[in-house]
């Protein structure tokens, strides 16, 4: 039988296996993970033919090197990355958004993403690794997914499940999409907050702090000033919720965010938006609009529908 | 019993319960969460109880605020089905210093004595609220008024896993090394959280009685499971 396997010879910055994410364990404090760009995420797993709720592996600014230790892969990648292959011994440019087969010895060579944060790459016939609490999404803080919870390092060895080796040739022409602001709704404690820091909120630019993680963006800008209390009980929080702390720079929470905090809550990212957000580098400037919930539900599903267009043209 | 029903985001119900934070809003908390949670309802992805609220998340592609919220509205949980859970688990809690990072500076701000503190705190039998922020971190209470004290000012960048802390009316068990603000008094070797047994993972959950007792530090040593 062949083996199909890959080896890591540089783990890049962040890299973790991640599906869809996983529900129904915020009352215990595991939260949702999952791939941050839900979209490129599904792109790249139907670029190589498998299902959507199959294992990727998620980078972030800088992606692994990958070498084939066995057997044939298929794969993808997906976002705005630049990449090489050694294919044969042969050096080529990779392009994102297409399907290759490559055979033992070839290399991967994820060196950077474009003007972006995350950027993913997916294998037919996905890997082969365990689920943990239903979902294989790694939360490296609370150790859970799979990979037993852990980064994807140096030297490790991946085996891939079996595709049949059939190649496929897959492609699909797609520019990440830019939006110039970024929409919100009015969060529960929106009325804690100085009328002219929810005017700065709306008008003024933030910028993207290099301290930002998958857990939350910190944002620097004009400061939020409260004007009640600087701290509530702790309660439950959502992806996207935008919480002001006491020194008034904004965080929003991301995809491994703790499942209670104590900060006012200003504001909340809409679901449409969330994928951009999350692909906003450090150092970029981002402007908040305030929406209303009815539009928000609307550009839900628009943004729904985009997707089930892009993922019907592969 | 639900106050007011606001949305969290485009994709969470946030449910006030109202502001008073206390054992009897808390169970109405909880008792609210395990009925939702046991319907089943088609669409919500996650429940977070906390002291006073309950915000519920669903996926915008099944459901929408509006029509979840009527779903929400018309569960109804009588008073009486209000009672407490029952069980009790204990916990060893090891305060030599190298454990009690801040009971020295504890002490001089409530003008008690080391030994004070700790008696107080291990008087007591406490509630747990909710658990969460952390995988597993139990949130419980009510700690003796004489021995609250604030959060710290800076919090510590890691605060070991098996950690005890007390904050306000409350006291906490990290169970994983975490950035933290609370004031630790010493560490627990059980592990509180498992997340290699997926069917019950946590050790303490919202509605259960927790007390704490000291060991030494050779006690410690034996049991410790957070190597």
């Amino acid at each position: 039988m062949k083996i199909n396997k890959i080896k890591i010879l540089r783990e890049g910055i962040n890299s973790t296996f991640q599906d869809l994410g996983r529900s129904n364990f915020y009352h215990i404090g595991l939260p949702f993970s999952g791939a941050m760009d839900k979209r490129n995420y599904l792109i790249a797993n139907k670029l190589v033919g498998n299902k959507n709720n199959e294992a990727v592996i998620e980078f972030a600014y800088q992606g692994p090197l990958i070498k084939i230790e066995g057997g044939n892969i298929n794969f993808a990648i997906s976002g705005d990355i630049n990449f090489n292959i050694k294919k044969n011994g042969k050096l080529i440019n990779g392009d994102c958004y297409k399907t290759y087969f490559l055979s033992k010895n070839d290399e991967i060579d994820i060196i950077s993403t474009n003007n972006s944060v995350y950027g993913y790459f997916a294998v037919s016939g996905g890997f082969e690794l365990k689920k943990n609490f239903g979902s294989f999404s790694t939360t490296v803080r609370a150790s859970v997914g799979a990979n037993n919870g852990n980064k994807i390092s140096k030297n490790q060895n991946f085996f891939i499940n079996d595709f049949g080796d059939n190649y496929i040739n897959k492609s699909l022409k797609y520019i990440n999409s830019k939006i110039e602001y970024i929409r919100i709704l009015k969060g529960t404690n929106f009325n804690y907050f100085f009328e002219q820091s929810i005017k700065d909120l709306i008008s003024k630019e933030f910028i993207v702090s290099k301290l930002s993680d998958r857990m939350g963006m910190r944002l620097k800008g004009p400061i939020i000033k409260n004007l009640k209390e600087t701290n509530i009980r702790s309660e439950g929080l959502t992806k996207g919720v935008i919480q002001v702390p006491a020194d008034g720079n904004p965080i929003i929470m991301l995809s491994d965010h703790g499942t209670i905090g104590g900060y006012p809550k200003i504001g909340a990212v809409i679901s449409a938006d969330y994928d951009r957000l999350a692909q906003t580098p450090s150092r970029k400037k981002i402007k908040f609009k305030l929406i209303e919930l009815k539009e928000a539900e609307k550009l839900y599903k628009l943004y729904q529908m985009e997707t089930e267009n892009l993922l019907n043209q592969i | 019993m639900i106050k007011n029903i606001l949305n969290l985001g485009d994709a969470a119900l946030y449910c006030d319960f109202g502001n008073e934070v206390d054992q009897k809003t808390n169970i109405k908390v909880i008792k609210y969460f395990e009925n939702i949670k046991k319907q089943n309802i088609y669409g919500i992805n996650n429940l977070t109880p906390s002291y006073n609220k309950l915000i519920i998340s669903f996926d915008l592609n099944v459901l929408n605020f509006t029509e979840l919220k009527k779903k929400i509205e018309d569960i109804k949980i009588s008073e009486s089905d209000v009672k407490q859970n029952q069980k009790t688990i204990k916990i060893p809690t090891c305060c030599d210093d190298e454990f009690a990072l801040d009971i020295e500076r504890l002490s001089l701000k409530l003008n008690l004595t080391k030994k004070e503190i700790l008696e107080k705190y291990f008087k007591k039998e406490y509630f747990c609220y909710m658990t969460g922020f952390i995988a597993g971190m139990p949130f419980l209470g009510d700690i003796d008024k004489k021995i609250r004290f604030q959060r710290l000012e800076t919090p510590r960048v890691k605060v070991p896993k098996g950690a005890v802390g007390i904050t306000e009316q409350f006291t906490n068990i990290y169970t994983f090394e975490s950035p933290g603000g609370w004031n630790i008094l010493g560490r627990t070797p059980i592990k509180i959280f498992d997340q290699l047994s997926e069917k019950q993972p946590t050790l303490i959950n919202p509605g259960d009685k927790v007390l704490f007792y000291e060991i030494n530090k050779k006690e410690y040593l034996k049991l410790n499971e957070n190597k």
